[in-house]
C-alpha cells in the first residue's frame, strides 16, 4: 500500500535545504571552522562571512546590517522580542497588543508576561483571519508598550494589513513587531516603509538550515537581552555563533528574496489549479483563510464530515506529505486556534487540511493529489456515521 | 607544519563523520520531527538517537536531555528555569559570561548573588559554599571546568555540601568544557542540570544541551509549539543536533585513553617549556587541572602580540576566553582572581588541546615561542 512516489506539501512545516545552500554552508564546517569571536585569521574569516550573511538578512528586509541579531530560529527570535520589549519599556506601560491567531511562540509568551503583571488584548480576526482594524486602533492605551501582530499565518496563510498597523503603532508612538517566519520569500517587505520596529524570520521555512534565525530590531529601540552570555551579537545575545547555520541563512535568503513575483507565480499558478481542483472534485469542502490576501503556497481546507488524522494518515500511505495544522501542535488533539478563530465549528475544524506547496512541486504532483485526495475523502465519508446520517437525512 | 590549532577551548573543528551527518540530515532528513507524516517520522527517530547518544556522554537517561541553541542557552535555561523572585544564588567569580551576566542582570531585580572566590589553583573554597548556603538559596551553578584556567572544580563535594545543607538547593553544573574530556556518571555525582555544547567536542556549533534531572520543572526560557517537553520551544535543528550526536558518540568511546594522550601533550609542553626562561604556568600539570588547558604567562611580552607573532607560524592560541579577547577591559577577570600579578595577567596565553593533536606539533610550537619570545623580549627592551 506504500505508494513509491513523495509529494512533499508541507513546506509551512520546514522546506528542504537548497543544494547552494548547503555548498556555502560546508566550508563553514570544514576547513573555516574558526571561533569568529578569536582574533586570529582562522576567527577574523569567520567574523566576516557572519557580517556577510548580516548584510544579506538586512537588505532581504531593507534594514541596516546592524539592526540584525541572529538567533537559535524563529521561536527564540519571537520570545526575545516579546519579553525582551516588555521587560525594557515596563517603566512606560504595560500592555500588549496582539492577535489570536498568532504562533504559540508569541501567544505563550504573551500568556507568561500576564502572570509577571502585563496586560494583553488578543485581538479579533474576521471569517478570512485578517486582522480588525477598529478592534486593534480601539485597544490602544495610554499603557500601550507594543504591538505584535504576524505578517502572514501559518496555517492558513491570510497575509495582514501589515503597512495599515505600522501606520497606527507609529502615529502612536508604540513599538511594532511583526512574526514573519511565514512570509519571507513570500511578500516584499520593507521595514522602514512598511514602519516594522522588530521582525522575526527563521531560515528553515525558506530553504535554509534549522537552528537559526534572526530578529530585526529597529535602531532606537530598546529590549532586554533574553540569552546573556559573552560579547557576541554586539553584546545583545551570548552564545558562539552558529557560524554555518548564519552562512546557510545568508545564502537562503538572498536566494528567496532575488525573484519573489517570479516565484509567487510560479507557486501560486500550481497551488490555484490544485486548489480549484478541490474544490470542484470534493464537496462540502470549505477554504480556509484570505481567497486573495494569502501565502501563494498555501492551502487550507475543511472536508465536512471527516477527520484530519484519519486523512493525514491515508495521504502518508500515499507518499503526500500535508499537515493538519502547525507542525509544532500537531501532537495536540485539540483543534487549531486558528481555525476556531475564523468562527469554525469544532467538528468542521478537526476535518482540515494544511497543503503548502514549495519550489520542488510540480504539475504533476498537483495531478497526483488531485487524483489520489478526492478518492480518500471520499472513503473516509463512507465510514462515517455523520455523513451517512447527512445523506440519509436527505439534503 | 600545515596548521598546528591549539585553541580547542574556543572551538573545535567539526569531525569529518560529524560533517557528513549534518549534511545526510539536511539532504535526506529535512522533515520536521514534529511533523506527523513519514519524513516527519525519520526525522524524530534521529532525534532519538542523538538524544541517547548525548545522554550517554554523562550517563543520563534521554529524556533527561534537553537540546538548545548552545552551551549559553543552556546556561540561561538553567539559571532562570529554576529560581525563584528574590532567591539567593550563589556561583564563583570564574564562570563563564554566559553565567555571570546572566546573574549580575537577576542582581538588578531583586536576586541576591553570592560570587565564591577561588585560591590560587582556581578552585573554590568548600568551607566559603557551606557558609554561604541559606534558607533562601535556590541555586548553586558552578562550572565543572574552567574555561581559561582548567581548574576542575570538586564537582562531588559541592553537591554533598548543598544536600547536607539545604536539601530545596539545586546544583547546577556548567559542564561545557568538561564533558568529553573527564569522565561523566551524572548519576553519581547527583547533579540536578548540567550545560554541555557540542562544538568543543568537534561537534557543530549552534547546538548544545540541558541535562535537567527527571522530577526537576523548569521556566522555559523560550515558549511556543512545546518541543523538547515543553522546556524549549522551536523547531529542532536536526542537523545540528544528530552531528552532536556523532560528536558525542565519537568522543565517548575511548575516552580514557583520549585523556591519556592529551595529557601527555601537556606534560610534554610543560617539560619543554622548561627551555624557555621568565615565564609562569597557570594551569600546572595536576589533578587539579584538566589536561587540555595550558595557561602560561610569558615575562616582558603581551599575550596578544604574542599571539600574533605565533599565528606567522600557522599556530593558533588564545590570550582569554574567545568570547570576550576582543575587549581587554572585560577580559581578566580569572587570571586575577587566582592572584595573578597584572603583567603575568597581561602576558598571558591559553594553549588548548584536543586528541587530535600530536606531540610534534608541541616540539613546533616550542621552536615558534623561542624564536618569537627573543625577538619580541629584545624589542621591549
Ligand atoms: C565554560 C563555558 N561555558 C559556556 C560556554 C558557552 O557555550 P556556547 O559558546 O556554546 O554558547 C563556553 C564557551 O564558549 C564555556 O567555555
Ligand atoms: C508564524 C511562525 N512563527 C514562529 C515559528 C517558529 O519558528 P521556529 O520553529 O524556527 O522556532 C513558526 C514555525 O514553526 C511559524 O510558522
Amino acid at each position: 500500500m506504500d505508494s513509491k512516489r513523495i509529494v512533499y506539501m508541507d513546506h509551512a512545516a520546514t522546506t528542504y535545504v537548497k543544494p547552494e545552500v548547503l555548498e556555502a554552508m560546508l566550508p563553514y564546517f570544514t576547513e573555516q571552522f574558526g571561533n569568529p569571536s578569536s582574533v586570529y585569521t582562522l576567527g577574523r574569516k569567520s567574523r566576516s562571512a557572519i557580517e556577510e550573511a548580516r548584510e544579506k538578512v538586512a537588505k532581504a528586509i531593507g534594514a541596516l546590517p546592524e539592526e540584525i541579531y541572529f538567533t537559535g530560529g524563529g521561536s527564540e527570535a519571537d520570545n526575545w522580542a516579546i519579553k525582551g520589549a516588555a521587560f525594557a519599556n515596563r517603566a512606560k506601560g504595560n500592555h500588549i497588543i496582539t492577535s489570536k491567531i498568532e504562533h504559540h511562540a508569541i501567544l505563550n509568551t504573551c500568556e507568561f508576561l500576564e502572570k509577571q503583571g502585563f496586560e494583553v488584548t488578543y485581538v479579533s480576526v474576521d471569517e478570512n483571519g485578517v486582522i480588525d482594524l477598529e478592534e486593534l486602533k480601539n485597544s490602544i492605551t495610554d499603557k500601550t508598550i507594543l504591538i505584535s501582530i504576524m505578517f502572514a499565518n501559518n496555517e492558513i496563510g491570510t497575509i495582514q494589513p501589515i503597512e495599515e498597523i505600522g501606520r497606527i503603532a507609529k502615529e502612536r508612538g508604540i513599538i511594532f513587531h511583526t512574526d514573519a517566519v511565514q512570509a519571507i520569500g513570500n511578500v516584499e517587505i520593507n521595514v522602514k516603509d512598511m514602519n516594522i520596529d522588530m521582525l522575526s524570520l527563521a531560515a528553515h521555512k525558506f530553504y535554509g538550515p534549522k537552528g537559526v534565525g534572526a530578529l530585526y530590531v529597529r535602531k532606537g529601540i530598546r529590549i532586554e537581552n533574553l540569552i546573556h552570555g559573552g560579547g557576541q551579537e554586539r553584546k545583545r545575545r551570548g552564545g558562539t555563533e552558529n557560524l554555518p547555520g548564519i552562512v546557510g541563512l545568508g545564502k537562503a535568503i538572498e536566494l528567496a528574496t532575488a525573484d519573489i513575483e517570479g516565484h509567487n507565480a510560479r507557486i501560486r499558478a500550481l497551488r490555484d489549479r490544485l486548489l480549484n481542483g478541490i474544490l470542484e472534485k470534493i464537496p462540502y469542502t470549505k477554504l480556509n483563510g484570505h481567497p486573495e490576501k494569502r501565502l501563494p503556497g498555501n492551502i487550507n481546507v475543511s472536508f465536512k464530515f471527516i477527520e484530519g488524522e484519519g486523512l493525514l494518515l491515508l495521504l502518508d500511505q500515499s507518499g503526500i506529505y500535508g499537515s493538519t495544522g502547525s507542525a509544532c501542535s500537531s501532537g495536540s488533539l485539540d483543534p487549531s486556534h486558528v481555525l476556531l478563530a475564523i468562527g469554525l465549528p469544532h467538528e468542521i475544524a478537526h476535518g482540515s487540511l494544511r497543503l503548502s506547496l514549495g519550489d520542488k512541486n510540480t504539475e504533476e504532483d498537483v495531478d497526483y493529489v488531485l487524483d489520489v485526495l478526492p478518492k480518500i475523502v471520499q472513503r473516509l465519508r463512507d465510514m462515517s456515521p455523520l455523513y451517512e446520517n447527512f445523506i440519509k437525512g436527505g439534503r | 607544519m600545515k596548521l598546528v590549532y591549539f585553541d580547542n577551548s574556543a572551538t573545535t573543528r567539526p569531525h569529518r563523520e560529524v560533517v557528513k551527518e549534518v549534511s545526510d540530515c539536511m539532504e535526506n532528513y529535512f522533515g520536521n520531527p514534529s511533523s506527523a507524516h513519514r519524513l516527519g517520522l525519520g526525522a524524530e527517530k534521529k532525534m532519538k538517537q542523538a538524544r541517547e547518544k548525548v545522554a550517554r556522554l554523562i550517563g543520563a537517561l534521554p529524556q533527561e536531555i534537553i537540546f538548545t541553541s548552545g552551551g549559553s542557552e543552556a546556561n540561561n535555561t538553567a539559571i532562570k528555569g529554576v529560581i525563584t523572585p528574590g532567591c539567593h544564588i550563589i556561583t564563583s567569580k570564574i564562570e563563564h559570561p554566559s553565567v555571570l551576566r546572566v546573574l549580575q542582570k537577576l542582581e538588578k531585580s531583586g536576586y541576591e548573588v553570592t560570587y565564591l572566590s577561588v585560591d590560587s589553583r582556581g578552585i573554590i573554597k568548600l568551607e566559603e559554599l557551606e557558609n554561604s548556603i541559606k534558607d533562601n538559596t535556590k541555586l548553586v551553578t558552578i562550572m565543572y571546568v574552567n574555561n581559561e584556567i582548567g581548574s576542575i572544580q570538586p564537582v562531588d563535594k559541592i553537591v554533598e555540601i548543598v544536600r547536607k545543607k539545604n536539601k530545596r538547593v539545586k546544583v547546577h553544573i556548567d559542564a561545557v568544557q568538561a564533558a568529553g574530556k573527564i569522565p561523566i556518571d551524572i548519576k553519581k555525582l547527583d547533579v540536578d542540570l548540567m550545560s554541555l555544547s557540542a562544538h568543543k567536542i568537534h561537534g557543530p556549533k549552534g547546538v548544545g544541551a540541558l541535562y535537567v534531572r527527571k522530577g526537576i520543572k523548569l521556566e522555559p526560557l523560550i515558549l511556543g509549539g512545546g518541543q523538547e517537553w515543553e522546556v524549549r520551544s522551536g523547531t529542532e535543528n536536526l542537523p545540528g543536533i544528530s552531528g552532536f550526536g556523532v560528536a558525542a558518540e565519537i568522543i565517548s568511546s575511548n575516552l580514557n585513553e583520549k585523556i591519556e594522550h592529551v595529557k601527555g601533550i601537556k606534560k610534554h609542553f610543560i617539560e619543554r617549556l622548561k627551555e624557555i626562561d621568565n615565564i609562569v604556568i597557570n594551569s600546572p600539570y595536576d589533578d587539579n587541572h584538566i589536561g587540555n588547558i595550558l595557561n602560561v604567562s610569558f615575562e616582558g611580552v603581551r599575550g596578544e602580540v604574542l599571539l600574533h607573532a605565533l599565528e606567522d607560524y600557522n599556530i593558533f592560541v588564545s590570550t582569554g576566553s574567545a568570547c570576550s579577547s576582543k575587549k581587554v577591559s572585560e577580559k581578566n577577570y580569572v587570571l586575577p582572581s587566582i592572584g595573578l600579578k597584572e603583567c603575568h595577567v597581561e602576558g598571558a596565553i591559553r594553549f588548548s588541546f584536543s586528541y587530535i593533536n600530536t606531540v610534534d606539533e608541541v616540539d613546533y610550537t616550542i621552536e615558534a615561542l623561542k624564536k618569537s619570545l627573543s625577538f619580541l623580549r629584545r624589542l621591549k627592551k
